[in-house]
């Protein structure tokens, strides 16, 4: 044992013999359940959105600077990797807002359940997918 | 026989008046990232719709737009919400995960000060394009 904190990790057995108590599995361990995925995710996302809003801030600085600035911020947001970034920052923002309603209601009291618990989980899911491809084809089909 | 005082709370008269727990902090975080996150649900709708409406739109477009009073007001409080709102966020991130002392404040104080500016930047930017 070298730090204090093992001792408290060993007990006798019934056998009276010195084992090392069991420890709880740790999280690598567990079957990943769908709500599990969704709260690490909604904090990745969180930090994700923001960075995009360097993003928002280089776009409102280029706005207000000049056309040539504008037309570097627009040039960036165009080009393919603009348009991975773009994308990326859409089906974070859906789902960080999709998700952040379920936390709401959560927070208010409501679909603590175990059918609701999941549904909301899987409607969080759809719904991020399903607004985000239809923001992509109108903004690019109509606009 | 008179009733027996009741002490099954270990909490001074005055440490329940204050309504702080064990982290001295109260609920004031949690309230501020609710009403913030609630705010955020109209008005991140109204950004998506704006980025999607003025994606390909000229640079004076964009600043016609911006001039007009409702869309400068709605950006203005998306600025200020967006990074309030970040901010808690990040707080309860690194409060969770970074447990060395010095580097848990550098990261909060370096996080709240990158959020500010943002913000600071964004607000002057928005008024520049508007006034």
């Amino acid at each position: 044992m070298k730090d204090v904190r093992d001792a408290l990790m060993v007990a006798r057995n019934t056998d009276g013999k010195l084992v090392r108590r069991p420890l709880s599995p740790h999280v690598q361990v567990y079957r990943w359940p769908l709500s599990m995925a969704l709260s690490i995710l909604h904090r990745i996302t969180g930090v994700a959105l923001g960075v995009g809003t360097l993003l928002m801030t280089w776009w409102l600085v280029a706005a207000a600077s000049s056309d040539a600035a504008f037309a570097t911020a627009e040039g960036f947001i165009g080009s393919p990797f603009g348009l991975l970034l773009l994308f990326g920052w859409s089906l974070a923002l859906f789902f960080h807002l999709f998700s952040g309603i379920r936390h709401l209601v959560w927070d208010a009291g409501f679909g603590f359940e175990e059918p609701a618990y999941n549904t909301s989980g899987w409607a969080v899911v759809i719904a991020t997918g399903v607004c985000t491809v239809l923001a992509w084809v109108i903004g690019l089909a109509v606009w | 026989m008179s009733e027996t005082p009741n002490l099954d709370i270990l909490r001074s008269p005055l440490g329940r008046v204050r309504g702080l727990g064990s982290a001295h902090a109260g609920s004031a975080h949690w309230w501020a990232q609710r009403l913030t996150a609630t705010a955020l649900v109209p008005l991140t709708l109204w950004f998506i719709y704006s980025v999607m409406r003025f994606s390909t739109a000229s640079h004076q477009a964009v600043h016609d737009w911006l001039s007009s009073p409702i869309p400068l007001v709605l950006m203005l409080a998306l600025v200020a919400i967006t990074f309030h709102h970040l901010q808690l966020g990040l707080q309860v991130v690194i409060e969770d995960y970074v447990h060395e002392e010095p580097a848990k404040t550098a990261s909060l104080v370096l996080s709240k000060t990158l959020c500010w500016l943002l913000a600071l930047v964004c607000v002057v930017s928005v008024l520049k394009i508007g006034f």
